[in-house]
């Protein structure tokens, strides 16, 4: 067993974890943070992907142990303060989801791509979140949510002008 | 009290954002592997390395012994060795269907069937103690190819049937009397010199539905129900199949569908897995738990397409068609799926697809295999027919040097000619290809790419463009019972819904259709906020439970708003009719004067109304209502269509192809299709989207690859090429309505258009684009590796031969080079 600390959407954990548990795992079974989700087991799909230290990762590629010490922010810690986050009201509004599944990991791979990349043209968006595979959408819708997530991120942009939808607990 | 009805504020037709959104983009979902009852145990299934061996002995000794593990089982060990899985599908009373068992006994039929069955404290300690099981394998004989399979002497997936066809199925408009007979056309046509014969074979590839989430399945027996959790399309089915299979009474069974992550018939099928969760659960007295990796579920969970098409059209030198002759290999795999015999049977009906074909005759042979069982996959049949008839079109149109689209418009059924009872001798109810062409024509700037086609031909440009044409249609809404009784099927086709009107005036809409990405939650509230005058949020979307939506046949072959979307508007009626009699009552009225509008129940000629949620509550409160009437206005329907709905599009594709690499690159893609009215324009488009990624990987991307010992080469996202964002362009689509009348709402349906239009379209624009070069066919997928060397072989140059024609080989982990299968370095 090792010792883990990490802290993971502002709550600060310590527990021993098995050497070879994945990050996924810690997440989803120690820490019930069923909100990352798992569709592959040779880190193609990205339904995994949460930011660590404020990078996304893929967290079926990352062990547990990997992150001690570190900060982890996963699709469960994205909104704050009872407010989606633009890229998540943006998912929402250009209807960039069917059956969600590759969602969390979509929109957690849409927020440090537009950290790089404030301002993506259509390709660089494609190419930006190659690594996550979506089966619903053919992508378009996703590609349109990014866009619109970059426009309500510009500093002075106002709020999305549909009703964003509720937080849980808010 | 006012009741005016603001018709710019109707529901229907709104692009609205989806309710559902709200908890899948914060992580709040509960997708089945999310669910862990305390106590649970968890499972890992022992699978075949091998296609097909006798299993000689299994060791499980080591596994009992290893950390966690609560047992070991072999089929034997379970008490199931009797249990066989459902085929609710005998397309004909001497079909042959081998038993399929929950876990192989004496001999495995493809690799990936499970052996024994670990049972631990966690996923981990199962998945350890699995590797620990020893099974040996006596090898036989893998039966991967269907002609050699259907050869005499050919080895015997199931030697005991005596024979590898499981079934053929025939249709012949002669014999039916709802056209002429084919044979008869093929030889006035090889007799006449101003007709012509033309013949194909076609390729259907194998597919993999490959949906995000893994299969998995929760059971609970601890209650007075055992509660199965599961992601399936199909609660209701697996309910009953689940009585079916191992005699509990369905009463004493619960099944819920949480959220699904996808499905595309991917997930119709009712599991060998499932009723291992449900066998060990009981036996152990505790929740079990299931869940697949990707690899599992690559190649155990049931394939799509794979069928061989040998296609004979004739015609008049003037275009004008005079039959169609169709004779299927259908590879079922190593067993038959729950309704797989029937895939290729429901593409018998549209063959014809949209045009006038006065002779007609369709033929399948179901054949057995040593692969993966196929099944339901996005348009189950109709993807596969569609292809067939616009391939040869096409082909016909360079037989007689015609213009594409023009040889189609020549044929096609014109839009005055509706209601039209084809040769299959079903009804299209309404469309109009002329306007859904005219507008795609438009939109694709037709006749300049024709211009830019022919000037880069004339320049020997090295990148080509070719020009892909799909104007197709589909039977949709799945199904009248009757017509499915007539085909045999094990189930009807009806759907239901129940409305419950709250004490406080909200609405709970219960259905029987299951999600599993389609947006029902949002597209049928709006429905019901239209038609019981009630605000969209008030709405509120039951499904997926057979606790809280115990009746229903659940969703697949785009029926959920065709066919559950009318029992909705149905009990919705009925919660009108009770509410009306009840505001007479109160409202001191003849029930003949009150009127309805915008929730608004008022009587005829006066300013008197009351609101339908004042109704709701003064059932409620049962004070005062009419004599010989329940206080209740809560209602139930259910709904059995009379026929299909046949939604139809256009659809253009330009290809590029580089003539010296074989890179093909789809530059623009235009679809227009006529989906009737639409609910949720929103909705609709992106169930476009995703179905033309689907239809386009099919053209482009995908196939699973057996070797020549039967294992499946690319069962991993490796080297499965799903395409991803990068590898696809934005699509032009557009909507036009031509109302469906065999509906109240006069929707058509819309979820594998997308899928059943775009392959053949990206397949004609490819060949389009190299026809020139000599080059006549080329299998799907249209790699650039398959391009090039189609160009290479019509020029008369000699390429190198491969072995399997994967996409990527050893790009990466758990894919496998075909050059260098042992994976030795060089």
């Amino acid at each position: 067993m090792a010792e883990v600390r990490v802290t993971v959407d502002g709550v600060n954990y310590a527990d021993e974890v098995e050497p070879r548990m994945l990050l996924v795992q810690y997440l989803r079974e120690r820490l019930g943070k069923t909100g990352t989700l798992i569709g592959c087991d040779t880190s193609n799909c990205g339904a995994c992907t949460v930011h660590l230290n404020g990078q996304s990762v893929k967290s079926c590629s990352v062990l547990a142990v990997q992150a001690d010490g570190g900060e982890v922010l996963t699709i469960e810690g994205l909104a704050r303060d009872g407010q989606l986050h633009p890229v998540q009201a943006a998912f929402n509004e250009c209807h960039g989801l069917q059956c969600g599944y590759c969602t969390p990991g979509m929109i957690m791979a849409a927020v440090d791509l537009l950290g790089d990349n404030p301002d993506p043209d259509e390709g660089e968006v494609r190419e930006g979140i190659e690594g996550n595979l979506c089966r619903c959408t053919g992508y378009q819708n996703i590609v349109r949510s990014v866009q619109r997530a970059a426009q309500m991120m510009k500093p002075g942009a106002s709020a999305p002008t549909e009703t964003p939808a509720p937080v849980a607990g808010d | 009290m006012t009741a005016t009805a603001d018709t710019t504020a109707l529901e229907f037709g709104k692009a609205r954002v989806r309710k559902e959104d709200a908890r899948l983009i914060t992580g709040r979902t509960r997708y089945t592997d999310a669910i862990t009852p305390p106590g649970t145990l968890h499972v890992a299934v022992v699978r075949s390395p091998l296609a097909h061996a006798r299993i000689t002995g299994i060791d499980t000794a080591e596994a009992k012994r290893a950390p966690g593990v609560h047992g070991v089982y072999t089929v034997s060990d379970l008490g199931a060795d009797e249990v066989g899985m459902p085929c609710a599908w005998p397309i004909t009373p001497d079909q042959k269907a081998p038993q399929r068992p929950v876990l192989a006994k004496d001999t495995v039929h493809f690799a990936g069937e499970g052996v024994a069955v670990v049972v631990a404290r966690s996923a981990a300690e199962a998945k350890d103690a699995a590797d620990l099981v020893e099974v040996d394998y006596d090898p036989l004989d893998p039966v991967l190819d269907m002609e050699a399979a259907l050869a005499e002497g050919a080895t015997l997936v199931h030697p005991d049937l005596g024979t590898n066809e499981s079934a053929t199925w025939v249709f012949d408009s002669g014999e039916a009397g709802t056209g002429g007979s084919v044979a008869d056309a093929i030889a006035a046509a090889e007799a006449d010199p101003d007709q012509v014969v033309v013949r194909r074979r076609f390729r259907q590839q194998r597919l993999v539905p490959a949906f995000m989430e893994p299969r998995s399945c929760v059971v609970d027996p601890t209650g007075e129900q055992i509660v199965i959790w599961s992601a399936t399309q199909v609660p209701h089915i697996l309910r009953t199949m689940t009585t079916v299979t191992l005699g509990i009474p369905e009463s004493k069974l619960r099944v819920i569908a949480p959220d699904v992550g996808g499905g595309f018939g991917g997930k119709i099928g009712v599991l060998p897995e499932e009723m291992m969760t449900v066998l060990l659960a009981r036996k152990l007295g505790r929740p079990v738990k299931w869940t697949e990796t990707r690899s599992e579920c690559m190649l155990t969970a049931h394939h799509g397409r794979d069928q061989i098409q040998d296609l004979t059209i004739t015609a008049k030198k003037d275009g004008t068609i005079t039959g169609l002759d169709v004779r299927l290999l259908a590879d079922m795999g190593a067993y038959l799926g729950l309704v797989g015999p029937g895939v290729p049977v429901l593409g018998a009906f549209m063959f014809n697809a949209i045009y006038k074909i006065p002779a007609y005759r369709f033929q399948t042979t179901n054949v057995f295999t040593t692969k993966t069982l196929t099944d339901a996959y996005r348009g189950a049949g109709r993807p596969e027919a569609t292809f067939g008839v616009e391939r040869i079109i096409d082909e016909l149109a360079v037989e007689l040097g015609r213009e594409p689209l023009e040889l189609r418009e020549q044929n096609w059924i014109k839009h005055e000619e509706f209601p039209f009872t084809t040769v299959c001798g079903l009804t299209y109810d309404s469309g109009n290809y002329e306007q859904a062409t005219a507008r795609a024509k438009e939109l694709f700037d037709y006749d300049a790419l024709r211009r830019e086609q022919a000037e880069r031909r004339e320049r020997g440009d090295k990148v080509q463009l070719g020009i892909g044409i799909s104007t197709f249609t589909e039977m949709c809404g799945l199904a009248p019972s009757r017509v499915l009784g007539s085909l045999a099927y094990g189930a009807g086709g009806w759907e239901a819904a129940s409305i419950r009107m709250l004490a406080t005036g909200k609405v709970e809409v219960i259905t029987g259709a299951s999600a599993h990405g389609q947006g029902h939650e949002t597209a049928f509230s709006q429905i019901v906020a239209d038609k019981l005058g009630v605000p969209f949020e008030d709405v509120e979307i039951l499904h997926g439970d057979t606790a809280s939506s115990p009746k229903g046949l659940d969703t697949y072959g785009s029926r959920s708003l065709v066919v559950g979307g009318i029992a909705i508007t149905m009990a919705a009626d009925k919660v009108i009719e009770k509410a009306k009699k009840i505001a007479a009552h109160l409202l001191e009225a003849d029930e003949a004067d009150i009127e309805f509008s915008a929730g608004q129940f008022t009587v005829r000629g006066t300013d008197k109304g009351k609101a339908i949620q004042e109704i709701a509550f003064a059932a409620f409160m049962a004070h005062d209502y009419p004599e010989g009437m329940e206080p209740s206005l809560d209602s139930d329907a259910v709904y059995d269509p009379e026929n299909f709905s046949f939604p139809h599009g256009t659809h253009l594709a330009a290809m590029e192809v580089d003539t010296e690499t074989g890179r093909v690159n789809l530059r623009h893609y235009v679809c227009v299709d006529d989906i009737g009215n639409v609910v949720n324009p929103l909705i609709a488009e992106g169930q476009v989207h995703g179905g033309l990624a689907q239809g386009i990987a099919q053209a482009l991307f995908e196939e699973a690859n057996y070797d020549d010992q039967g294992t499946l080469v690319n069962g991993t996202f490796v080297d499965y090429t799903l395409p991803s964002a990068a590898d696809l362009p934005s699509f032009t689509t557009e909507i036009v309505s031509t109302p469906a009348t065999s509906n109240p709402l006069g929707v058509k349906g819309v979820g594998e258009a997308g899928t059943i239009a775009s392959t053949p379209a990206i397949v004609n624009g490819v060949l389009d684009a190299v026809r020139h070069l000599g080059v006549a066919d080329i299998q799907m997928p249209t790699t650039s590796q398959r391009v090039w060397r189609a160009i290479q072989e019509a020029q008369g140059r000699s390429t190198q031969e491969t072995p399997i024609d994967t996409h990527s080989p050893g790009a990466g982990l758990g894919s496998i080079d075909p050059n260098n299968p042992q994976g030795e370095v060089q």
